[in-house]
């Protein structure tokens, strides 16, 4: 028992305790800034691995990106990788960051539907479903409901079956031989329901995007609530999404 | 004498490779490895030429170093004898074969599909109609669970024949994670894209698969990378190592309902991921290791910065584990749980970790060593049980010795050279073979060129490829309810299985 209480005091406080302002440590690669600065166009996009850079003007998808952070190194004074997290959205067109342009990514409030901030708003039960995914987000989103990103404080939690769920979070590019899992999942979920998208390869296939092992057509049918760029989402860009999307007022 | 002998990481010409019939070849390659524990087979695949089938087989010598290299040609149409007859540790191999070229083996014991992959021969074959083992019986029943799991995991589906509450069988069938991973190395031509599929084989294994595929491509271009590289290499790979084994503690103890330590250890990994941030600027270190360059160099500061890390996290973890270790009701439940026998890892081919807690000595860190660990004069850490208890204690000592390696290795951080040679193309016709040591065990890949040097044939297996089979030996006649603890103890790759 002595024990015990030795251990717990020995960790002390390990919640951060606001994940609004709280700064990431090193070189995360997050929200990037693209100058208007000259540079050869057509080889700064070719060397994107996912094509995630469009030229005319210069502009990062970040659905796309891969954060792997080769268009920086390679073209240090056009494009730098800020430290901001806050990355997710659910209008596709803020995912695009233009040349010039440094405003944090945001939800579209006016996109959002009015029960998800009426019922969702003070709890909100997810289920996870992995189709495809590495393995990375799916650890990212373990790691937000850790004792030191906490998110079930904010009465955010994953639950085990999707009749108790509230929406399901995706993860990986939907394989074909998870194509059909998903649809029964997300079926099995009560309405009102939202469809989260956690990470670069959920968002548009990512690396994979043209994979023939793929099957993407439930994303054609169905409204997606929020996307969440990362490879892995980080945990902090996953929880302030969430907050976001669920809790802020017009 | 059939095979060439070559070393890991050694680029030979295709036409290098002897090629025999395909009875030499099976007696050979059986002679090779049928009791002699120190071979094994670390990859046995086919590739399409024509409207043959070239099967290539890999078998490491860990005694002496090598690996024995053979191949030869079949036709589809002609059914082949089945190693499994005598050597069972060739059997998912031969399964892949099947699946993919339509090949029939005879005598296999159960020739059924892998992973469903998208380009199958036979695509009458589904998801759905898995042809799962059943008996037919008034006593028992069958529990299926999956493919979505309970919690955040991969997907997988298992179905267990019990009687009541003891498990009699279990059987787990993989594919759902199949993205194509292995068609896209041919297909996406830019380095930088085949390096981020290399990332995104396994996302707990990045450090692990992104060595092997660079080690891959430098020896095919002829590149010798300098102490700085595999510095970083080597460096990554222990810290990937410390941190998914704390995490796995961690996950050990929510499956025994030991939510201190679940607590505690889940929140350690922690610091070892945000320094992997802190240097490459992805916490699982995605983007840290490419092919012919040090992307992000490793510098003194740095070092500082990790010691820092590593002195505030030894004794946190210290302490922790100190209690765990002592903690009889967690030990009850880890002894004697999941257990499997020296001779069933022997006979399934078992790797890593897997092989490691039956007392098989299979570390490629020791037995074909890489980047700088012949240095570190790496001994693997034996355990005799084959229990959760063996795995769980595996996992503690490995940290222990990931740490001391770590220090090593950081008192001596190597300069970046002034100059640095230039990565050429890949050689045409050439065959090349890459083993590292991840955290879970032994990971291989092959390349195979053609006469313009581009990529003909790329081959991945992850450790989990072998091991799943490990998992379902270990729960025979436990109680359903340790599936958890048994399942997590292996902690096996789905995606890295699928690719
Ligand atoms: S960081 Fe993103 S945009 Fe830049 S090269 Fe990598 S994937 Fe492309």
């Amino acid at each position: 028992m002595l024990d015990n209480i030795k251990i717990v005091y020995h960790q002390g406080k390990q919640f951060i305790p606001d994940v609004k302002t709280v700064t990431v440590p090193g070189i995360f690669r997050g929200r990037p800034i693209i100058n208007t600065e000259k540079v050869d166009e057509k080889e700064l996009s070719a060397l994107c691995p996912t094509n995630a850079i469009s030229i005319h003007p210069v502009s990062i998808d970040l659905g796309k990106c891969t954060f792997c952070g080769e268009c920086s190194l390679r073209f240090p004074t056009k494009i730098t990788f800020t430290k901001d997290y806050k990355l997710a959205t659910n209008d596709p067109e803020r995912l695009i960051i233009k040349e010039g342009e440094d405003k944090p990514v945001e939800v579209n409030l006016d996109l959002v539907r009015s029960e998800i901030h009426r019922i969702l708003g003070r709890s909100l039960k997810l289920r996870q479903i992995s189709a495809g995914g590495d393995n990375s987000c799916e650890m990212e989103l373990n790691a937000a409901n850790n004792v030191q990103f906490d998110m079930s404080r904010y009465g955010i939690d994953f639950v085990a079956s999707p009749r108790h769920a509230d929406g399901i979070v995706i993860t990986g590019p939907i394989t074909q031989n998870m194509a059909k899992a998903v649809q029964i999942c997300y079926d099995a979920t009560p309405e009102p329901k939202i469809i989260v998208l956690v990470g670069t390869d959920a968002i548009s296939g990512g690396i994979f995007a043209d994979s023939p092992a793929l099957d993407r057509r439930f994303l054609e049918k169905h409204t997606v609530d929020l996307y969440v760029p990362g490879n892995p989402a980080h945990p902090l860009t996953i929880i302030n999404g969430l907050l976001d999307l669920t809790r802020k007022l017009k | 004498m059939n095979y060439i002998s070559i070393k890991n990481n050694q680029t030979i010409s295709l036409s290098d490779i002897p090629e025999s019939n395909y009875e030499w070849f099976y007696d050979m390659n059986l002679d090779l490895v049928l009791g002699h524990t120190e071979r094994h087979c670390v990859n046995y695949f086919g590739y399409k030429v024509g409207n043959n089938v070239k099967l290539i087989c890999c078998i490491a010598d860990d005694s002496t170093h090598e690996i024995l290299v053979s191949t030869c040609l079949v036709h589809k149409a002609h059914a082949l004898e089945s190693f499994c007859t005598q050597l069972l540790c060739f059997e998912k191999f031969e399964r892949e074969i099947h699946e993919n070229f339509g090949i029939n083996f005879i005598d296999h014991p159960w020739l059924k599909p892998v992973r469903y992959a998208f380009n199958r021969d036979d695509m009458s074959q589904t998801m759905d109609n898995y042809p799962f083992y059943s008996i037919d019986s008034e006593e028992l029943h069958e529990v299926g669970v999956g493919p979505i799991h309970a919690g955040i995991i991969e997907p997988g589906h298992f179905r267990f024949i019990c009687n009541g509450e003891q498990i009699l069988h279990l059987e787990i069938q993989l594919g759902y994670q199949h993205r194509g991973i292995e068609q896209l190395f041919i297909e996406k031509k830019k380095l930088l894209q085949r390096a981020t599929l290399a990332e995104d084989i396994a996302g707990d294994t990045v450090i692990g698969h992104s060595t092997t595929f660079a080690h891959v491509w430098e020896s095919l271009c002829g590149f010798e990378a300098s102490r700085d590289i595999e510095f970083a290499r080597t460096l990554a790979l222990e810290l990937e190592r410390m941190a998914v084994h704390v995490s796995d503690l961690s996950g050990a103890c929510t499956d025994i309902a030991y939510q201190l330590g679940s607590s505690v250890f889940g929140r350690l990994r922690t610091p070892i991921i945000n320094f992997l941030q802190e240097w490459c600027g992805n916490r699982l270190g995605k983007g840290c290791i490419r092919p012919g360059h040090n992307q992000y160099p490793f510098t003194p500061a740095l070092a500082d910065r990790l010691r820092q890390v590593l002195d505030i996290f030894e004794p946190e973890y210290n302490e922790m584990a100190g209690k765990l270790f002592k903690l009889s009701s967690a030990l009850s439940r880890f002894e004697r749980t999941g257990v499997v026998s020296n001779a069933d890892a022997i006979s399934i081919g078992a790797v890593g970790m897997t092989a490691r807690m039956t007392n098989l000595n299979r570390d490629i860190r020791s037995s074909h060593p890489f980047s700088l660990y012949s240095e570190l004069n790496h001994f693997p850490i034996l355990k005799r049980h084959g229990d959760v208890y063996s795995r769980v204690q595996i996992r503690k000592k490995e940290i222990e010795q990931s740490l001391n390696y770590i220090r090593k290795l950081i008192a001596e951080v190597p300069a970046q050279p002034l100059q640095t040679d230039k990565l050429k193309t890949p050689r045409p016709n050439s065959f090349c073979l890459s083993l590292v040591e991840g955290w879970r065990g032994e990971i291989c890949h092959c390349a195979l060129t053609d006469e313009k040097g581009e990529l003909m044939h790329y081959k991945i297996k992850d450790p989990s490829f072998h091991n799943w089979m490990a998992l379902a030996l270990s729960v025979r006649n436990n109680e359903i309810s340790d599936f958890p603890i048994c399942n997590k103890s292996f902690n096996l790759s789905y995606s890295g299985h699928d690719l």
